[in-house]
């Protein structure tokens, strides 16, 4: 279990490195880092000055390795838009991120796996072909659109809910969150839907479609031959076999979610890495860009070490060369 | 035949599949029984409908394929129309079931002591302890060392003959009266076949299980089977005491598969083999569908399909023995 | 070709076409909206962009069939005065034309890509497959809008205008292409070992003849679906982009572009600026994908 563990984290460095590498080279080369952060006027002296201040005057590999030891203690350095250190400005937006991601992946699964399994069970029923149809809308509709739709509606027309920013949040140290005023959480119903709606058909189309196919399996054909009952055919045999490619992808998916969180924030205008990031993009921010990139890519490869744990967990098979017997 | 009543009836049983070419009629007019405590062996090319026939019995067709005419009794009584919970019921309890590949019929999820407690409580009065005791037992009757300790493993640990021996401890289980082994030990390898095959034997002699078992080994019928059926393109060609159709063979189709059988006590030169291949089920010929392949072919086989004739010691679907100058 | 489109007519994928409504609907829908769009310049009612033809008094209509609409203009006018019925048509055309090139873009160096792998394997496979697996963990989105961000700090502003739009096409293009990759390698693996293949090449058939006449035909079937169900999410990225606002540049409306600025107007009652844009790119996006949904079913009869 252990070195199952830290086979997958040295699995995962290389592909952290590689992010790296690609965020330090847009870093150090793209745009003019002195240039922007001297102004207008500046000597020879001055500008010699900061570049060996700034190490640009090492070799590649030296400065890629301050780069990457600055990136591991969270120094991003100073967002040319803003002036302020990137990783307080990140800090400062990742818990609406966080919470918005949160509310559409529970959504997403809460709903997304019930519907994909029921649609295979009974593929036939009307309600199924209901569901599909619904899941086609669902990913032919574009994200900025439903939020929009759902702004006309709820916000514009009916008045129930807010169709921007977060409402009244608490301060829990660093951390503010909106699940405590009723404000907050009417302000994440909205931006939760817009964002998870996507990922919810996405989950339900992938989960019928392994339940189809778990279905025409011989242990299940098996199974039934046995005498089984349905619940136990259905539930305990071909959705326990069904979650192991589920699961792989679902993690990706609740992955992609923060990386959606970009358009709906822009939508909601909710105050969040996503809405830093693109605002970071249309003047080319690039230190807000790179560790944003870095970020990301973290939250995947953590995600991607979860699965495996999951995996583990569900799948016997991959448990060789343990003893025999209980868990 | 026996007098007792029959376990299991067929009749004129028919199974189609709706495809967007027409109707294949996969089974047509097969009609047979098993007394109890009989083993019923059943042979034929594959696509002849042999799995399909064991299929229809279990109540397991698959989709879209349907009984389109005849009955099944079982015990007596019509199962053919049952609603899927009371055909549920029936299954693992009075008719087990047996499939080919035993790596792919145990769930890989699962201990197999899960898959045994599960069916023996499904259909059994026993409480979790008592049912566990009893599927350490069946390990045990199955030829599964140390059932015990092996109770708690994963079928990804045990050998492909293992699989099966476990495979056939889940059929058994609840003691049902009918077992369908659907290719037992075609997955298997030859050294682990024989084994399987007499394990198979003795359980269901012991248990007085009927049983229909499904192959295209000819060895195995002659060792295991009281009866067989010979089936080609969905009919029964052939049915009749095992040493019968084994030895004297009275429909042309049988008498060649038989033919192709190498014979254990001489050597041969080369094995007679049939010229041509089964027509597929949507260009089934004319008459009787072996009419193309036949040595013996004669006006009538080209034009009406015949049904089954007392042939001497066994019973044939060909024109040889129509004693009748005409039918209609 | 001439025999591939022939046996076409003839397959079980044609029968299929024939005998579901919804999928020839959604051909319908899909051939209205690329005829509406690659005609636009001829059959839209109005210029949008001849300013000399804007009216400022005509900005604000609504459609047709409201209370202050005019017959002129069918879905009413934007808050320039602009037809939306003629901006949609123009827009689409925008939309379309950044789909399709991103698309045949991503296919064309997947496919490469793809063929390379599979067919020389080794370490060449391992490097091309790690890449494409440490793309495909990010978002399309994503990638799309880093290379639009790093685009935009290298170019001048000026210069980047002008090539905004293959910038946008490059971006979601080169975000799509490791699925591409990944389906064809997984085929020219297949089809590798197929005898006739080592046959060729024990008679000495250059590696890159083989790839080309006898694994390549092979992979169409896959890379169909493929590039069908990617053609949605290239016009949805592109559309997303613009609404973000870094996508095509604004003298050349796309649907994203016209929904962002009726966006603007959503509260002040004035719906019909953004909502019809987004029904035109819904219909279309909505066909395409119960085209390749439709195409992957009959591609691979295992599934019905």
């Amino acid at each position: 279990m252990f070195a199952f563990i830290i086979n997958r984290i040295l699995q995962a460095i290389p592909v952290m490195l590689a992010v790296a590498l690609i965020s330090f080279a847009m870093f150090a080369y793209v745009g003019d880092p002195v240039a922007i952060m001297l102004g207008q006027d500046f000597t020879e002296a001055q500008r010699d000055a900061l570049v060996h201040d700034l190490g640009l005057d090492q070799p590649f590999w030296v400065q890629f390795a301050t780069f990457t030891g600055h990136a591991i203690r969270g120094e991003f350095g100073l967002s040319y838009r803003l002036s302020r250190p990137v990783a307080e400005l990140i800090g400062e937006r990742a818990p609406a991120t966080l919470e918005l991601a949160f509310c559409a992946a529970v959504l997403a699964l809460a709903v997304g796996v019930p519907m994909g399994v029921y649609t295979g069970l009974y593929r036939n029923s009307w309600l199924s072909r209901f569901f599909l149809t619904f899941s086609l809308v669902g990913v032919s509709l574009p994200t900025f659109l439903i939020g929009i739709l759902l702004i006309l509606v709820f916000a514009v027309w009916l008045g129930w809910l807010p169709s921007f920013g977060r409402g009244d949040t608490v301060q829990l140290g660093w951390w503010s969150t909106g699940f405590l005023t009723w404000s907050g959480i009417k302000a994440l119903i909205l931006p939760s839907i817009t964002l998870g709606l996507f990922q919810l058909t996405l989950i339900m189309r992938l989960v019928r479609a392994e339940m189809l196919e778990v279905l025409r399996t011989d242990y299940i054909k098996f199974a039934r031959a046995r005498g089984l009952p349905n619940r136990a055919v259905h539930f305990g045999h071909a959705l326990k076999n069904t979650l192991v490619p589920v699961i792989t992808i679902v993690g990706l998916q609740l992955g992609a979610i923060i990386a959606f969180a970009i358009v709906t924030e822009t939508v909601f205008q909710w105050p969040g890495m996503g809405l830093l990031f693109i605002q970071s993009v249309g003047v080319a921010d690039i230190p807000v860009m790179s560790a944003y990139l870095l970020l990301i890519a973290l939250v995947f490869v953590s995600i991607n070490l979860i699965v495996d744990l999951l995996y583990y967990a569900v799948d016997p098979r991959l448990r060789i060369g343990r003893g025999k017997g209980g868990h | 035949m026996s007098n007792t009543a029959p376990l299991l009836q067929v009749k004129n049983l028919r199974v189609e599949f709706p495809t967007r070419r027409g109707t294949l009629v996969a089974l047509d007019d097969v009609s047979f029984d098993i007394a109890p405590g009989e083993v019923l062996g059943v042979v034929g090319e594959s696509g002849a409908g042999k799995s399909m026939t064991g299929a229809a019995i279990i109540g397991l067709l698959e989709p879209p394929g349907r009984i389109a005419r005849g009955e099944i009794l079982f015990a007596g009584k019509r199962i053919d129309n049952l609603r899927y919970e009371q055909m549920r019921r029936l299954r693992g309890k009075e008719i087990g079931a047996i499939f080919q590949d035993p790596l792919t019929t145990l769930n890989p999820l699962y201990t197999v002591g899960h898959q045994l407690v599960e069916t023996i409580t499904t259909h059994l009065p026993l409480n979790p302890a008592e049912a566990r005791k009893r599927a350490i037992e069946w390990l045990e009757h199955v030829g599964i060392p140390a059932a015990a300790q092996r109770i708690d493993s994963y079928p990804h640990e045990f050998s492909g003959g293992m699989r099966q021996r476990v495979v056939i401890a889940l059929a058994l289980c609840a003691e049902p009266k009918l077992i369908v082994a659907d290719e037992p030990t075609t997955a298997l390898d030859v050294s682990i076949q024989a084994q399987v095959i007499a394990l198979l034997k003795t359980l269901a002699r012991e248990k007085g299980t009927a049983m229909m078992l499904v192959t295209h080994d000819m060895g195995v019928i002659a060792e295991t089977a009281d009866r067989v059926a010979v089936m080609y393109a969905g009919r029964i060609a052939e049915i009749g005491p095992v040493r019968e159709v084994v030895k004297h063979a009275n429909h042309p189709y049988s008498a060649g598969l038989m033919a192709s059988i190498p014979p254990l006590d001489r050597r041969v030169e080369r094995l007679a083999q049939i010229d041509g291949a089964m027509p597929r089920l949507s260009a089934i010929p004319q008459g009787c569908a072996y009419n193309p392949r036949c040595p013996q072919v004669f006006g009538k086989c080209r034009e009406l399909r015949p049904d089954l004739l007392d042939a001497v010691t066994t019973r044939a679907a060909c024109w040889l023995y129509d004693t009748e100058t005409a039918r209609g | 070709m001439a025999a591939a489109i022939a046996r076409f007519f003839d397959s079980d994928v044609w029968w299929s076409f024939k005998r579901s409504p919804v999928t020839v609907a959604s051909a319908i829908v899909a051939a209205i909206c690329i005829i509406g769009a690659a005609l636009a310049p001829f059959i839209a009612p109005h210029n949008p962009f001849d300013l000399a033809s804007l009216n400022l008094i005509d900005a604000f209509k609504p459609p047709s069939w409201a209370e202050e609409g005019t017959a002129e203009y069918l879905l009413g006018t934007d808050d320039q005065g602009r037809d939306m019925l003629s901006a949609i048509m123009y827009g689409a055309r925008v939309s379309l034309l950044v789909g399709l090139s991103a698309t045949l873009f991503a296919t064309l160096l997947g496919v490469s890509v793809g063929l390379l792998a599979g067919y020389v394997g080794g370490a060449v496979d391992g490097l091309l497959m790690r890449i494409c697996d440490v793309q495909l963990t990010f978002p399309s989105i994503l990638v799309a809008l880093l290379v639009d961000g790093v685009v935009r700090a290298v170019v001048p502003r000026e210069v980047h205008d002008q090539i905004a739009l293959f910038v946008v096409i490059f971006a979601i293009g080169i975000s799509e292409w490791p699925k591409f990759a990944r389906t064809v390698r997984g085929s020219t693996l297949v089809e590798r070992n197929k005898e006739y293949v080592q046959a060729a090449r024990v008679i000495g058939v250059p590696k890159l003849r083989i790839m080309a006449s006898h694994v390549l035909p092979n992979v169409v079937g896959p890379v169909l679906v493929v590039a069908t169900l990617n053609l949605g999410l290239a016009i949805l990225a592109e559309a997303t982009l613009s609404f973000l606002g870094v996508g095509v540049p604004p003298t050349q409306p796309s649907l994203g572009t016209l929904i962002r600025i009726g966006n603007d107007f959503l509260f002040s009652g004035e719906w019909w600026i953004t909502i019809f844009p987004g029904l035109a790119l819904v219909a279309m996006v909505l066909s395409v994908n119960l085209l390749g949904d439709w195409l992957r079913d009959a591609l691979n009869p295992k599934l019905r």
